[in-house]
């Protein structure tokens, strides 16, 4: 195209869009109406959109009243007090009924202008077709909804699965007090491999299991399930801890190689000295002893993961409970649990135990759950599980 | 345990006006917050305690608090004004409540009576839906319609969040402090809102409204028409009625001036605290 042609076409264009052509034929409806909605003002594209006559429009009815019952609440109980307190409103879905009673959505845009004196004069409105877009926004909260109950199913799974990993309720123990706490990482949807049991083995014997599955999901869970109920069975036919592990570390190599545990088992029994615990190891965090005294130490000796080599050491140990005394079983989602390069540590639980004198067992396992959360700030990054067994002083 | 509520950081408390004056208490009806009051508090100020807050849910109130249940029908919304005015210790208070706060505030004042003085009904409805004999306006699809309503605008919430004050250059002052929580709730609260308010009838507490009470209807309002402003007028024994010339269903914030001169104009005919003489004394 030459110069001069581009030239006579840019004028002949521009003169053609002048303001008046362009206020009523716009790619958007244009409305003005007074404070209280009623139409001053309409341009040709909002009319032949919604079928009304021009007559039938200005100074006839109001805004509000073209809108769909819904929409007219929504606009009254937000949108106007929006638009008399903030002078505009943004991005506003509404659908008009047109002349037709059909229903036109659009979005809208609202400008409020006010005289010299302060007072509200007219509100200008822009309008524009909403339908296509409508539908698309209908799929996204369609989708949106799915995902939420999606969510909300998996949360539930992941519950029922990891209540089944722990006792609803801790049996009685004749003579001691013994509590549990539990606590999954972040948000709870995603099942942990944390776990802990306490059963009666034989007559005056008790077991008491806590471990932790390596990895999360399903893949822990079916780990999880299968190590908690290879302990009972175990327990229920050899009375050596060492054994009842030995046994779990076998039937890991069985079925399921590809994956490891960390966990303790103890046995309580009653013997002339006091309440015996036996204790057998395989890889966990060992359990910490608050004496009656005030003293701190760990109990027990480590010994290996389980089910990670062919063969596993497994090592037993004895120690025995006086009255006033409080042991503490706990996985590494207490110690580990860290502030920038701060671990709550063995010191951490220690720390709980010492202001522990007067709580109950289950008291000073919640007490220490809290307390390695309050450490990391915010939501668990891994499980946590606690097992605390107590002496009490007048046991009776 | 007990649980402690701080119920003035719950319910985002703000204390103007005269410690140790005559309470009034405004709440803010469905929708928007206790900024709906901003151009009608100021009146009051120099003579009384004014107290303002939000309903949990809105504004500036602590979502965290945000109970299901509770605030799945109005009394719950009535719990937290008698919530607050019992943290105050207030006393001789003068309730005005906009649109379906005028409900709430009959049910407060009905759950203790001794610490009202007086109400102030600003647009009222003690049912939006039509019903035999009963033109309340709307019908129940119509509350289908707003949910819809509502979720459609739900992708518009989110979206701007963030304070989205603009183009106020002609009156600076009035927006540019309010931020986009205005008139902006979680869609879900919105409808659990929405539900209580509009599905609600409180026909049959009007009857026992014992203190005195105005009545203000808005011209042409669609949430609350002149017939439902009759209506409640004529079931609250002694109620004074005044029909205001603004239009549509918020004038606290389209009419200040008007609604502050009928608030005012009733209020000087409500007998003030220690000044109430006892029937018995002649």
């Amino acid at each position: 195209m030459s110069h001069d042609l581009a030239t006579s076409a840019f004028y002949a264009a521009l003169a053609e869009d002048d303001p008046a052509e362009l206020y009523d034929n716009a790619p958007c409806g244009y409305l003005s109406t007074l404070p209280d909605g009623t139409i001053i003002k309409a341009n040709a594209t909002f009319l032949a959109w919604t079928g009304y006559d021009r007559d039938a429009l200005i100074g006839r009815r109001r805004f509000q009243e073209l809108l769909a019952p819904g929409d007219r609440i929504f606009y009254q109980t937000h949108a106007a007090p929006m638009l008399l307190m903030q002078g505009m409103l943004r991005e506003i879905a509404i659908q008009v009924v047109g002349a037709s009673g059909s229903r036109l959505p659009m979005i809208m845009n609202a400008q409020l202008k006010r005289g010299d004196d302060g007072q509200p004069l007219v509100i200008r409105t822009v309008a524009f077709d909403a339908s296509e877009r409508l539908s698309y926004e209908r799929e996204l909260m369609a989708a949106r909804r799915r995902a939420e109950e999606s969510e909300a199913r998996v949360r539930v799974l992941a519950e029922t699965l990891q209540r089944s990993f722990l006792p609803p309720d801790i049996v009685a123990v004749p003579g001691l007090d013994v509590g549990g706490a539990y606590r999954p990482a972040g948000d709870g949807t995603e099942v942990g491999g944390d776990f802990y049991d306490v059963f009666r083995t034989g007559h005056q014997t008790w077991g008491i299991v806590l471990g932790d599955v390596c990895g999360k999901g399903a893949s822990a869970a079916v780990v999880t399930a299968l190590a908690r109920y290879t302990v009972r069975a175990e327990a229920l036919h050899v009375s050596s801890p060492a054994a009842v592990l030995t046994g779990l570390h076998q039937a890991l190599l069985t079925y399921y190689p590809q994956t490891f545990i960390t966990v303790l088992y103890l046995l309580l029994d009653q013997v002339q000295e006091g309440d015996r615990l036996t204790m057998a190891t395989g890889g966990h965090p060992l359990p910490l002893c608050r004496r009656a005294d005030g003293s701190i130490e760990t109990l027990g000796r480590p010994g290996s993961f389980l089910g990670m080599e062919e063969t596993a050491s497994v090592s037993e140990s004895t120690a025995v409970l006086n009255p006033g005394d409080t042991v503490v079983l706990y996985t590494d989602g207490v110690t580990e649990a860290h502030e920038g390069d701060a671990f709550f540590g063995e010191t951490g639980i220690a720390e709980v135990l010492a202001a522990s004198a007067g709580l109950t067992a289950q008291e000073v396992a919640d007490a220490v759950v809290a307390a390695a959360l309050a450490f990391q700030h915010g939501p668990a990054r891994d499980d946590i599980a606690v097992v605390v067994v107590r002496k009490p002083l007048s046991s009776s | 345990m007990v649980v402690c509520v701080d119920v003035l950081t719950r319910n985002n408390v703000t204390l103007t006006g005269q410690t140790g004056g005559q309470p009034m208490v405004f709440a803010h009806g469905y929708g928007c917050d206790q900024n709906m009051w901003r151009f009608v508090v100021p009146a009051f100020e120099s003579e009384y305690r004014t107290v303002l807050f939000d309903f949990v849910g809105a504004g500036g109130s602590d979502l965290s608090a945000y109970d299901p249940r509770r605030y799945g029908s109005l009394q719950g919304y009535a719990a937290d004004v008698l919530d607050v005015v019992r943290v105050l210790d207030a006393r001789d208070v003068i309730f005005v409540g906009h649109s379906v706060s005028a409900m709430i505030g009959v049910l407060a004042a009905a759950g203790e009576p001794d610490r009202f003085a007086a109400l102030v009904l600003v647009a009222p409805s003690p049912r939006y839906i039509d019903d035999e004999g009963y033109a309340g306006g709307f019908a129940e699809t119509d509350i289908e319609d707003l949910l819809a309503s509502l979720d459609r605008n739900y992708l518009g919430w989110s979206s701007t969040m963030a304070p989205v004050i603009m183009g106020n250059a002609d009156r600076p002052e009035r927006g540019a402090e309010l931020t986009a929580s205005f008139c902006r709730a979680d869609p879900e609260v919105a409808k659990r809102f929405a539900r209580a308010t509009f599905l609600s009838d409180n026909r049959a507490d009007l009857a026992g409204v014992k203190l005195p009470t105005l009545v203000l209807q808005c011209s042409d309002d669609p949430i609350a028409p002149d017939s439902v402003g009759v209506y409640v007028h004529g079931q609250i024994p002694g109620s004074t009625l005044v029909k205001l010339r603004a239009t549509g269903h918020c004038p606290n914030l389209s009419a200040p001036a008007e609604t502050v001169t009928a608030i005012a104009d009733f209020l000087n005919k409500v007998p003030r605290p220690g000044t109430k003489r006892s029937p018995h004394v002649p």
